[in-house]
């Protein structure tokens, strides 16, 4: 499938000296939910600041459906809808002049019964009239998604969109995610929630300290995740893994004490309930069961210590 | 060119000044009726005629051009200032809009409102003292120009200021002294020789000067070097904003 946007070699160095991207090259599909991840501070928003248009990059190039981001800015950033991170909207307009203030602004011929329908997919209808600054802060989130919809983007960009949301604007807000999506929108987010990447997204990238280290189809990191571990604490020690249970690919600690046996746990046999009855046939017994599961969150948390 | 954005961000300033129209109004239409009786009145009393002109009335255009570069330094600063401040400018940012429609749509807006202000103050001032202009085309060449320039020269220290102090800082310190000593109360014929040729370095000079040339044909110095000084800081203005854009000074940096 052809890239809707493609990052190559786009570094960025602050003039305080602060370098927040290096070489980031970067692809991203036509159609999909890309999660992007990372620490605070890694450079999630300065990239996406380069691709939109708000700051300028030190060097590299970026197209948005083969469009430079400089030289043809303007079907570039007609493209692409932003929701940033941060609450910022001009307080005293209210909810209809801001949405219709934002479709002009990306040059869109007025359409009242859109930026209704926007509105209304938001439950932000029955506040068209209120003042931006008479708004909840959940509110608040949905009209800067109304903004950025306006226009009827083809690329949307969420920056941290759950952060301090409540439950119910979080779940109303990935349905929006996945309708927008049957429609061919392509949706690029930073999220702190790795849950919601992992329900979410149909690749994952890792970016840390201004590089990306990982970037992965969620199916693959799936594989990756689905593998746990069983921690059995034996009654008696062991000095070595009995020939009978050679086939399970035990590991057994240096005191003799624990065998870990790891598994796929999206196996159609991850092999559980034979290594139990063979134990069993064996004579050895255990104390205690643990089973320990590898989350997206662990691998994310090691990638980026690993970095450190 | 996207001539939507051009007018739904004028259309969006418009909005602000109805919005707060006792701010953007009403306030200077008060303060501008005050200096009439201020000055009007009681140095009026005093001062009859300068070039054969009433006082009152000889204080007019002055006034107006007051009110006309505080407004649009004002209206342009506080305009990009506060997506600025507040952090809404991202949308402008990310936007297909050229640098140059956002200053059309922006600086368009600050005169408009500085241009209503100046109009409705020359209403106001027709309520208190006779006025006549001889040249109405220059007369709104001059308001309109001027409006221009300063609205440019607000959209400058809008994008440079950090603070809202530095917001007030240029306005402040320089515009108003440079008005006031501009020649809006007097002529600056009346200055001793010194103080005279020190007041031609003063750029509002040359505007209030040409801007009451347009009403009573009289003027402190040539209209022509009145209307190149304003030109000529006009040009500067541009200059500086293109290179502001160029390099994404305190915007995109």
């Amino acid at each position: 499938m052809p890239s809707i946007l493609s990052i190559s070699g786009v570094s960025k160095t602050y003039a305080t000296g602060f370098t927040a991207l290096k070489e980031v090259n970067l692809d991203i599909q036509r159609g999909e939910i890309f999660a992007l991840l990372g620490p605070n501070g890694a450079g999630k928003t300065t990239l996406i600041s380069i691709v939109c248009g708000i700051v300028n990059r030190s060097s590299g190039t970026v197209t948005v459906d083969g469009h430079d981001i400089n030289k043809d800015y303007r079907a570039a950033r007609g493209l692409i809808g932003l929701v940033p991170q941060e609450l910022t909207i001009d307080a005293f307009e209210s909810v209809w002049a801001t949405v219709n203030y934002s479709r002009g602004l990306f040059g869109k011929p007025a359409n009242h019964g859109f930026v209704e329908k926007v509105l209304r997919d938001l439950s932000l209808w029955d506040k068209k009239d209120a003042k931006a600054i008479t708004l909840s802060g959940g509110m608040k989130r949905r009209l800067m998604i109304a903004k950025a919809l306006s226009h009827e983007p083809r690329i949307l960009f969420l920056d941290e969109p759950t952060a301090g949301v409540d439950v119910e604007l979080r779940q109303d807000m990935w349905a929006m995610v996945r309708r927008l999506r049957e429609d061919g929108v392509t949706i690029i987010l930073t999220t702190h929630y790795i849950e919601e990447a992992e329900a979410m997204a149909d690749r994952v990238g890792v970016i840390n300290r201004g590089e990306i280290i990982l970037v992965e189809n969620k199916a693959e990191l799936m594989r990756k995740l689905g593998r746990k571990r069983l921690v059995l604490e034996l009654r008696n020690p062991l000095t070595a893994i009995p020939e009978a249970l050679s086939r399970y690919a035990l590991e057994l600690s240096p005191d003799g004490g624990q065998l870990t046996y790891t598994y796929d746990n999206q196996a159609e046999r991850p092999g559980v309930a034979s290594l139990m009855r063979d134990l069993e046939a064996g004579g050895i017994q255990f104390r205690d069961i643990d089973t320990q599961n590898s989350s997206l969150e662990e691998i994310f948390v090691n990638l980026v210590r690993r970095e450190l | 060119m996207n001539l939507r954005a051009v007018w739904a961000i004028y259309r969006m300033e418009m909005a602000r000044a109805f919005r707060t129209v006792l701010q953007s109004i009403v306030s200077p239409v008060i303060s501008t009726s005050l200096y009439f009786v201020v000055f009007g009145s009681a140095i009026g009393s005093r001062i009859t005629e300068i070039d054969g002109i009433s006082y009152g009335a000889f204080i007019v255009p002055g006034l107006i051009m007051l009110s006309l570069l505080t407004q649009s330094i004002s209206n342009a600063s506080f305009a990009i200032y506060f997506p600025k401040f507040v952090g809404s400018i991202y949308e402008l940012l990310s936007a297909p809009v050229s640098y140059l429609e956002i200053v059309i749509a922006y600086v368009g807006g600050a005169a408009t409102k500085s241009i209503i202000l100046g109009l409705i103050i020359l209403a106001t001032a027709s309520l208190f003292v006779p006025l006549t202009i001889l040249h109405p085309f220059w007369m709104l060449a001059f308001l309109v120009l001027t409006a221009v320039t300063f609205s440019l020269f607000g959209f400058i220290i809008g994008i440079w200021a950090k603070s809202f102090e530095q917001l007030q800082l240029v306005p402040l310190l320089i515009i108003t002294p440079l008005t006031f000593l501009g020649g809006s109360f007097y002529s600056i014929n009346m200055l001793p020789e010194v103080w005279r040729t020190i007041t031609l370095f003063n750029p509002v000079v040359y505007l209030i000067s040409g801007f009451r040339w347009s009403f009573y044909g009289k003027s402190d110095v040539s209209v022509g070097v009145s209307l190149g000084m304003t030109v000529v800081f006009l040009l500067i203005c541009i200059t500086i904003v293109a290179w502001i854009f160029r390099t994404g000074y305190r915007l995109r940096n």
